[in-house]
């Protein structure tokens, strides 16, 4: 069973649903983020996910676009996240680890070396933006080949059809986007977002979890009432970016906000127990 | 009869996936995905209806002035030496420059897809004139995107848009340019694609724009060749246009590409020197990879990251280039050149001297080249130069350069 699987199953068992958090690989530096990612998983994180930096990231709010700029302004690159991954995974051996970014910088590294890298530093699973499914049996055979797994998206303009042949690709767990827009955007509509998690289930059993637009243990608790799980992006890097001369008070705040968005979401969990 | 069939398979690209070869594609993320292959639907629903074309040819007519003249530059045949060269006169297009033919085609498009709001990136102003223009024609609300400095470097044209009704975002991500302006187009796309149509300017882009621009664009070509074979009665030995994103190129290119006599040459902008990293000639010095929804040759890093590019021509300063001429060029059916920013500021002030008619400083980079390229050959061979665009808004820019305040 993968790494994913795993967690997920363990969730499952526990009534509890995943609080996965994302923050920019050397976003603002790579120590804060090697500190981080232990951090969040402390706080109540069960799958972390790392951006990696592009100079051009197409899918992201402003939050999330200048995290990817002060990265690149360390001058971070693949292997530098790498290193990373595998000093993470020196401590936890358990907390799956998504990478998630474009095309270009893996397509540049050479599918089969990024892979290769990828698999030995740790990582679980890779989520290319740019890669829809039309574009993305390449790569995701080559990773399969080194045991990453492909995480794909589904949006909200996404037909019936479509996420048919989605889910028919997916592997690890299904990212149900909740708005259309852009990451940290906040025009959610809870109604839309459980008719197109209902949808995905309907024709899958993988796990579902839901991004863009999740803020605060608020929207975490209602959103995760009706998924598997949210992501958690904007929130958490705004965190670091509010605090950028200042990297202990960061590290409290995002560890707060983590907690809290926890304990919302495991009320929840909790009241659907007693049902 | 066989290099028939080889020779006319040029022109029946991109295939069913939007494909030149390894090139292009849609690289996009999902949220995007049903709006393209919409556009694709009703794209090719309205250009194979005879009221839609109509339409389009009535406005190219009526409104952009078409069909532009193809002028031979006698003065200056004479004072090279040696090949005929004729200018395809793009620039006496209504808002001086080939953007409009795209523009208009585009824009008919959203109206008919029932859109009521267009947006468009845009680098030196040019096609976000057009755009602004068409949308104001039509009525349709208007949001151009155009990086901080680039509008710092092009007021006029802003001030142009604005007179016309639309709305200049500044777009203050990355490099703070061109690259950067599309990013920020297609995020307000893929918020709003409900109600929006988004321009793109160039034959890049995720499919089916490189398909879409190009055939929009092919009308220079394809008037081209009516003309050339009407005044000399044969077809040209070779063609030159500058290549930015490609799309003035590929308009004059495509209908020739399957005539085998024809040779082709794409003008990049050298900037200060290929040596010197500063230009933007990804075809000349750059590594196939994925940017702006398709795979074609880009200016990167090592590590993948997207460069920054210089070229004194604000209109070629971009970091890609259409997916159809990264295959052009792989498959050696055109061959791609660079003209330096002072070869093309020589050119400039050349063929405003000796024509009468100032160039931009885009076209300036096709001059360049045409003038070596005609010293080589004699006058019995003919050239025909895409004149893709008028030099007025690039005046201060020149002025700027000889160290005049105008
Ligand atoms: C006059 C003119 N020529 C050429 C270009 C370059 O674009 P393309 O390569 O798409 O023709 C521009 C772009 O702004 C332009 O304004």
């Amino acid at each position: 069973m993968s790494r994913i699987a795993k967690r997920f199953s363990d969730l499952a068992s526990k009534n509890r649903k995943a609080l996965i958090t994302y923050i920019v690989a050397g976003d603002p530096s790579l120590d804060m983020t090697n500190t981080l990612m232990h951090e969040m998983v402390t706080s109540g994180a069960d799958l972390l996910e790392l951006g990696v930096p592009f100079s051009d990231p197409m899918a992201e709010g402003p939050i999330i676009q200048a995290a990817h700029e002060r990265a690149l302004s360390n001058s971070v690159a693949l292997t530098q996240i790498f290193e990373v991954v595998s000093s993470f995974r020196r401590k936890d051996k358990d907390t799956p680890v998504v990478l998630m970014g474009y095309a270009n910088p893996i397509e540049r590294m050479g599918y089969e070396k990024f892979a290769r890298a990828a698999s030995d530093a740790g990582v679980d699973a890779v989520l290319t933006v740019d890669l829809p499914i039309e574009e993305i049996a390449f790569s995701s055979r080559i990773f399969a080949e080194f045991g990453l797994e492909s995480i794909l998206l589904v949006a909200p303009t996404s037909s019936e059809e479509r996420i048919h042949r989605i889910v028919s690709k997916a592997e690890g767990f299904i990212y149900s986007v909740a708005l259309t827009g852009v990451t940290g955007d906040k025009n959610l509509d809870f109604n839309q977002v459980k008719s197109q998690v209902m949808s995905i289930r309907r024709l899958s059993n993988l796990p579902v979890v839901v991004g863009f637009g999740i803020k605060d243990a608020d929207t975490a608790k209602v959103i995760s009432s009706v998924s598997d799980g949210v992501v958690v992006g904007s929130a958490i890097v705004d965190c670091l970016a509010k605090q950028l001369l200042a990297p202990s008070i960061a590290i409290d705040n995002v560890r707060s906000l983590v907690s809290a968005i926890r304990d919302g979401m495991d009320g929840i969990a909790f009241d659907l127990q007693v049902d | 009869m066989n290099t028939d069939v080889r020779a006319s398979a040029f022109s029946s690209m991109p295939d069913e996936d939007g494909k030149f070869g390894v090139f292009g594609g849609r690289f996009v993320s999902e949220t995007l995905v049903s709006a393209l292959s919409d556009l694709e639907e009703f794209y090719k629903k309205f250009s194979s209806e005879e009221k839609f074309m109509e339409q389009l040819d009535e406005d190219l007519v009526n409104y952009v002035g078409r069909p532009t003249p193809l002028y031979e530059a006698n003065r200056w045949s004479d004072q090279i030496g040696g090949a005929r060269i004729f200018f395809k006169r793009e620039d006496l297009n209504h808002t001086g420059a080939h953007k409009i033919n795209n523009a208009v085609g585009q824009a008919l498009l959203a109206k008919h897809m029932g859109k009521t709001r267009v947006i468009a990136e845009t680098g030196a102003g040019q096609h976000g004139v057009a755009t602004a223009t068409i949308a104001a024609r039509l009525g349709l609300e208007c949001q151009i995107f155009m990086g901080e400095k680039d509008i710092k470097r092009q007021e006029l044209n802003v001030y142009r848009m604005k007179l016309l009704g639309a709305e200049v975002v500044s777009v203050r991500s990355g490099s703070r340019t061109l690259k950067d302006a599309m990013n920020e187009a297609m995020r307000d796309w893929i918020t709003r694609v409900n109600d929006t149509f988004y321009v793109i300017g160039t034959v890049a882009g995720p499919h089916p724009y490189p398909m879409l621009v190009r055939d929009f664009q092919s009308v220079i070509g394809r008037e081209a060749r009516i003309q050339i074979l009407d005044k000399i009665g044969r077809l040209p030995d070779a063609l030159v246009a500058c290549v930015g994103g490609g799309s003035n190129a590929i308009g004059l290119f495509y209908p020739f590409l399957d005539d085998a006599g024809v040779s082709m040459f794409g003008v990049e902008a050298g900037g200060k020197g290929l040596e010197t990293g500063q230009h933007a000639a990804p075809l000349n010095s750059g590594v196939p990879g994925i940017l702006h929804g398709n795979r074609t040759y880009l200016m990167q890093t090592n590590d993948g990251q997207i460069m920054d590019t210089h070229s004194v021509s604000a209109g070629l300063d971009y970091p890609g280039v259409g997916p159809e001429h990264a295959w052009l060029k792989d498959i050696g059916r055109v061959e791609y050149v660079v003209s330096s920013d002072e070869e093309a500021m020589a050119a400039f002030q050349n063929v405003t001297r000796i024509e009468g008619i100032m160039p931009a400083l885009e076209t300036a980079h096709a001059l360049a080249y045409t003038e070596k390229l005609a010293t080589d050959l004699d006058s019995e061979q003919h050239i025909i130069v895409n004149f893709s665009g008028r030099g007025d808004k690039d005046i201060q820019t020149v002025a700027q350069l000889e160290g005049i305040e105008v």
